[in-house]
């Protein structure tokens, strides 16, 4: 199994315990607001520590309450594309991509190519709009090469175009790049279109 | 026009007062984020110290600064075995008081800007593979930018206004410790200097409009293209 997660803590008043485990391909976490759903993404970026538990993505043990291990996000290998495209407003779209980018330029442009967005590099961030930001949080994710993609909800707050536009996107993702993909979603259309497999919270 | 004796008293209150921003600078959004930041055991006594000669009768900053760098103050025994010398009535005394009446105005500031740069875009940066070092860098400082300058301005101009702690602590010395507010006080002492009064007093009026129009003006600069998540 690529994923295997079973994670347990209180966020706020209620306790947020999650566990399955999933193959490669585009898990849907699929349930209903207030799941806690966020929370199980945050626990395997590293950006919330669980309580107890153990996450391990493709044989990489993340972090096991048991034998003390808590890697830090930044070697977690995880590409976040965030409920917000939390795009960082002191860099144009261009060092947005690059602040994260590893490997060859080619990359950089193959991308952009793909997600339409190469018109858009000198830009400020608040200067684009939420399909324009969503596409450029994408793009900004994958420059990373990470190991398995997280996505929290990228469909929400855009409209019909819009949201046409972004699941061509991630379903390119899932085939073309093969990327093991996590996300997010409390809409049965999306969970049932994009999904290989769906876990309900 | 200045007269020579009046440029000298000039040039270094701005040097006391550069100095004594740029060395606490670093101290300062140190202890700032700190407190924006981090909770610890003490927080609340660390915050008080820190805005203490904000409230204190500066008399008594000055007086406590005299004790702990005199030769046998823990600092002033300290300063001699490291550099075998003393900042007592130099003007490098007049830059450690004219810090430390600046200090909580420029924490103050920076605080409020650390605090104000969205933590979301902080772990969003350690996600795409960047250590807290490095997210710091390139993240919370340029975002937390405007407030650092604005802090760094106020506290330029509270330092060349700094007055009381100065004088306590390392006397009113000229060309040593005599900055423009000190100078003011002894000309007030002495009968017919209204025009060198005058002069100098405008000539601190415009240093200090200079230094908030500074800071408002690279404040503007520094928040171009932010805003908007």
């Amino acid at each position: 199994m690529f994923f295997e997660v079973d994670v347990e803590r209180r966020v706020g008043d209620a306790m947020v315990a999650c566990r399955f485990s999933a193959p490669d391909g585009l898990t849907m976490l699929f349930g209903p607001s207030g799941a806690g759903k966020t929370s199980t993404l945050n626990m395997i970026a590293g950006l919330l520590t669980p309580e107890r538990g153990r996450i391990v993505v493709n044989g990489r043990t993340l972090f096991d309450s048991a034998s003390g291990v808590n890697l830090p996000p930044e070697r977690r290998g995880a590409g976040y594309v965030f409920q917000e495209p939390r795009l960082f407003p002191h860099l144009r779209v261009r060092a947005n991509l690059l602040y994260g980018a590893r490997g060859a330029g080619e990359e950089l442009d193959r991308l952009t190519d793909v997600l339409g967005i190469g018109h858009l590099l000198a830009r400020w961030p608040r200067t684009l709009s939420g399909g324009e930001a969503r596409r450029v949080a994408i793009a900004r994710a994958l420059l990373s090469l990470p190991g398995f993609l997280l996505l929290d909800e990228p469909l929400s707050s855009l409209d019909r175009p819009r949201r046409e536009e972004i699941m061509t996107v991630i379903e390119r993702v899932r085939d073309d790049l093969r990327l093991p993909i996590l996300m997010v979603t409390h809409d049965h259309g999306e969970a049932e279109r994009l999904a290989t497999r769906i876990v309900e919270i | 026009m200045l007269s020579a004796e009046e440029w000298g008293i000039v040039t270094l209150s701005l040097k006391v007062s550069g100095v004594a921003i740029l060395c606490s600078l670093p101290l300062a959004f140190a202890l700032a984020w700190l407190l924006a930041r981090r909770d610890f055991p003490g927080k609340v006594v660390l915050d008080g110290i820190i805005h203490l000669p904000l409230v204190l009768p500066p008399v008594v900053t000055g007086w406590m600064l005299l004790l702990a760098f005199a030769p046998q103050g823990p600092l002033g025994a300290l300063l001699i075995d490291l550099f075998g010398g003393t900042v007592l009535f130099r003007w490098t005394g007049a830059a450690i008081s004219a810090a430390v009446m600046a200090l909580p105005l420029m924490v103050r500031a920076m605080r409020i800007s650390i605090a104000a740069v969205d933590t979301r875009l902080e772990s969003a940066a350690r996600t795409l593979g960047a250590g807290p070092w490095r997210v710091f860098r390139t993240i919370t400082l340029p975002l937390s930018l405007p407030g650092l300058i604005a802090g760094a301005v106020l506290g330029f101009a509270r330092a060349l206004g700094e007055f009381g702690a100065t004088i306590t602590f390392v006397s009113n010395i000229p060309g040593e410790t005599q900055t423009l507010p000190l100078a003011i006080y002894s000309k007030l002492q002495v009968p017919g200097s209204d025009a060198a009064i005058l002069r100098l007093a405008g000539i601190s009026v415009l240093l200090a409009l200079a230094a908030l129009i500074a800071s408002e003006m690279l404040t503007r600069r520094a928040g171009r293209g932010l805003h908007v998540l």
